[in-house]
């Protein structure tokens, strides 16, 4: 065990500040939820591939850096330290990108990895339907083969940023006579294809941040297919294990809120005093930033050493949600009768983005699988406790 | 003792109910949200009609010369019913403030003859600023404000004769203000000194009108989650029937029901004026607003993603309860003050003939 960065990751981390410095946008994007926010953030993606910095564990042929994912994390490191927008495609770039490198053909990888890195396609995820949700072996959007091409039926429901994305990653159900796991597939279609429709949902702050999308005879070609036809299950598993155990929430992330937090107890020495417990729930946070780094590095380790992640990333999950809604809980508490402001209100002062973080916080048990499913899944797979 | 409510406040708590549930309706609120003023003058007066407005002010000002015992289920409705106007402001912290300085007669006395028959009839509404919150609410629909001025005296300000910044937040329903607005000779109400004591005594009133809103949104909001567990089906069976669901809303529910006690002693306290309504009221403010906070995150987790839209009404029970529970002194505050009170009392002996409760009776 050697817990310090080479002189390579070191000088690799000089090379990313530096980029960062000379080129994060001085003032914050709007919000990637409204239409001129979603354009300005992917702007940003943009100007990031232009800088080779979109997603520095690719390959080079396909926009990265190729280098591993330590580097990737000192990356991360990097971009919330300087206070860089929010990932725009980071269902692309964080969930769809790494299940293409490991079940995608080399011409799949081809076409839409660079589109990817480079913000051209912006990806929605198109798994949960009205009623699969926690139950998603329950979805019922088919897939019917005709000739070189599926045709799809049916509806998506929940996909974040699809009011403006421009593809999404989906699974249908390919074998009509198939139950629960067996006979789904993984599949990518363009949203402006013809047959899809795309309604916007507005979220508990008004803003449309996800939306449901329809599906009408909408015909894909089989070269969209990800991994084996009815094998879209297994290849689903390894996004979801990306989505809660690595990418989707890398640990920078919430040590920038945690630093963030320890600003805001030390500007409102008041709150602080009136109740004694903020200052520990802050270092709390604070410490549970910190050990989700090393947990994350030392994922990182196992997997640069050939190994993957398993039912291990539902701990991971209940750990990140949790810590954030925790930290974003104290944040609330220490902003006191302000807390309820907007940022626009003259009375609000300082008050950040802390009631959007909050507010956006709060769904991180919801998403990527809820915690009481993932709680079921480390009872019943890492502890091998009965099926319930 | 006895904790039990009698006929007439259950019979007020059935009729108040019942106009909020004809009168008050996700429909209406979403309407009123909307509208600019995010208020309804039809809705006030109903529940005038009913004597809410008017029920802690002496009959001499049109009022029933009731108790805070007798009004704790109705606030408790109008928590549950998510209702936006301004009952804890104008019927708990201004038109009492205003009662009890009448009794010294000057200007006070005839602020209060002329306003508060208005405010029992419910042909007006009152604003009260206070040092514990940033903004004044519903100062817009307010005819008559209280606002402190600089040297901390307290004036009677009509609404004709401020300036309002409305104070965009959260809650969709919520109206908040700050006010610019200069004293004259003929605005005081109170000098500093007087101004501090009556301030006090209505910010215990308004903290204790948010506990028992609190405790009728947290209601709400495990109701609204137990309905939707009973409906809701994944692995072919309704959600509620997993363990991981039931016990959320079971501790949910725990909380609320250990909190509704400690508001309703606070009741009694104030209206009794026991020495230490204060510090029940801080003690109910506290365990109600951690009650709705939780019942808060619970149902939201128990929704799923439906509960995270703007189309579904939990949010505005939700965001109500976080709005209240840094109103009128947040739960830290409130405990705060119970803390230093308990830790000063430790070794006093028990007082004889009163609800013994541990350090503070
Ligand atoms: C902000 C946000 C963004 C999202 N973005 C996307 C997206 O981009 N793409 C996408 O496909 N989906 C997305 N989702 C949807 C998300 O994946 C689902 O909301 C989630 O999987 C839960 O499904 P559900 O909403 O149907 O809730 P349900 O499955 O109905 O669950 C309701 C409650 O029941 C509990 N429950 C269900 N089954 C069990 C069980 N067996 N044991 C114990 N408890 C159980 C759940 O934990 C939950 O508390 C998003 C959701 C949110 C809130």
């Amino acid at each position: 065990m050697d817990l310090d960065y080479t002189k390579e990751q070191r000088a690799f981390r000089a090379e990313a500040r530096e980029w960062l410095k000379a080129n994060v946008p001085g003032q914050a994007l709007p919000s990637m939820d409204t239409e001129q926010g979603f354009a300005a953030h992917r702007e940003w993606e943009t100007k990031l591939n232009e800088g080779g910095w979109a997603m520095v564990s690719w390959p080079v042929e396909y926009g990265g850096r190729g280098v591993d994912l330590i580097e990737w994390l000192i990356f991360e490191e990097e971009y919330y330290r300087a206070g860089a927008p929010g990932r725009v495609n980071q269902n692309g770039i964080f969930l769809l990108g790494p299940t293409l490198m490991e079940y995608g053909s080399d011409e799949q990888k081809a076409r839409f990895l660079p589109r990817m890195a480079a913000g051209i396609d912006v990806w929605a995820q198109g798994w949960s339907e009205p009623n699969a949700g926690s139950d998603m072996a329950a979805i019922r959007t088919t897939a019917f083969r005709d000739g070189d091409q599926y045709v799809v039926n049916g509806q998506k429901t929940w996909c974040s940023r699809a009011v403006w994305a421009d593809w999404i990653f989906c699974i249908f159900r390919t074998d009509p006579d198939s139950e629960r796991h067996r006979g789904l597939s993984f599949m990518l279609v363009p949203l402006d294809a013809e047959g899809v429709q795309v309604r916007a949902i507005e979220q508990l702050d008004g803003e449309t941040g996800f939306a449901e999308v329809f599906f009408d005879n909408v015909r894909v070609p089989v070269d969209q297919l990800l991994g084996e036809e009815g094998g879209g299950w297994k290849v689903a598993m390894s996004t979801a294990g990306f989505e809660r155990g690595l990418m989707l929430r890398s640990p920078a992330r919430y040590q920038a809120t945690a630093r963030k937090l320890v600003a805001l107890l030390r500007d409102n020495p008041e709150a602080a005093q009136r109740d004694p417990t903020l200052g520990d729930r802050v270092i709390r946070g604070w410490m549970q930033a910190e050990a989700y780094a090393l947990q994350t590095y030392r994922t990182a380790s196992r997997i640069i050493g050939g190994g993957s992640i398993g039912a291990e990333s539902s701990l991971n999950k209940i750990f990140w949600s949790e810590m954030d809604l925790a930290m974003h809980e104290t944040a609330m508490a220490l902003l006191g009768p302000r807390a309820e402001l907007l940022p626009t209100a003259r009375a609000a002062g300082d008050v950040g983005d802390w009631l959007d973080g909050f507010q956006f916080a709060l769904a991180g048990p919801i998403y990527a699988g809820t915690n009481e499913i993932q709680r079921n899944i480390a009872a019943e797979r890492l502890l091998g406790l009965p099926r319930g | 003792m006895d904790f039990h409510f009698n006929e007439e406040q259950l019979m007020f708590r059935d009729s108040v109910r019942a106009l909020l549930e004809r009168d008050c309706t996700a429909d209406v609120l979403r309407e009123l949200w909307a509208g600019e003023s995010g208020r309804s003058d039809g809705l006030w007066s109903g529940l005038a009609e009913l004597g809410l407005t008017g029920l802690l002010l002496a009959e001499e000002h049109g009022g029933l010369g009731m108790a805070e015992v007798d009004l704790v289920l109705a606030l408790e409705e109008s928590g549950r019913a998510c209702l936006p106007e301004p009952l804890v402001e104008t019927v708990l912290a201004a038109a009492p403030l205003l009662e009890t300085l009448a009794a010294g007669g000057g200007t006070p006395a005839s602020v209060a003859d002329k306003w508060l028959p208005l405010v029992a009839a419910g042909e007006a509404r009152l604003a009260i600023e206070h040092p514990a919150n940033p903004c004044v609410a519903d100062a817009h629909v307010a005819e008559l404000l209280l606002l402190l001025a600089d040297d901390g005296s307290l004036h009677a300000v009509a609404r004709a004769q401020v300036e309002l910044t409305r104070q965009p937040c959260n809650d969709a329903a919520r109206r908040l203000f700050t006010v610019d607005w200069k004293p004259g000779d003929d605005s005081l109400l109170a000098k500093a000194a007087g101004a501090t004591r009556l301030l006090d005594a209505a910010f215990d009133r308004a903290a204790f009108g948010c506990a028992a809103q609190q405790l009728g949104i947290g209601q709400k909001l495990i109701d609204l989650a137990v309905d939707y567990a009973g409906q809701r089906e994944q692995f072919g069976r309704a959600i509620g029937s997993f363990q991981a669901v039931k016990h959320h809303l079971a501790t949910a529910q725990v909380a609320v029901e250990f909190a509704r006690p400690v508001v309703y002693r606070a009741a009694c306290s104030l209206a009794t004026g026991h020495t230490d309504a204060g510090l029940h009221v801080s003690q109910a403010k506290a365990m109600a607003d951690e009650a709705a906070l939780l019942a808060a995150r619970t149902s939201l987790q128990v929704h799923g993603g439906i509960g995270y839209t703007w189309e579904v009404d939990l949010h505005a029970w939700m965001k109500r309860a976080w709005a209240l529970e840094m109103t009128w002194g947040g739960s830290a505050w409130h405990r705060g003050r119970l803390a230093d009170a308990v830790l000063a009392d430790i070794d006093n002996k028990p007082r004889e003939g009163q609800l013994q409760l541990q350090g503070v009776n």
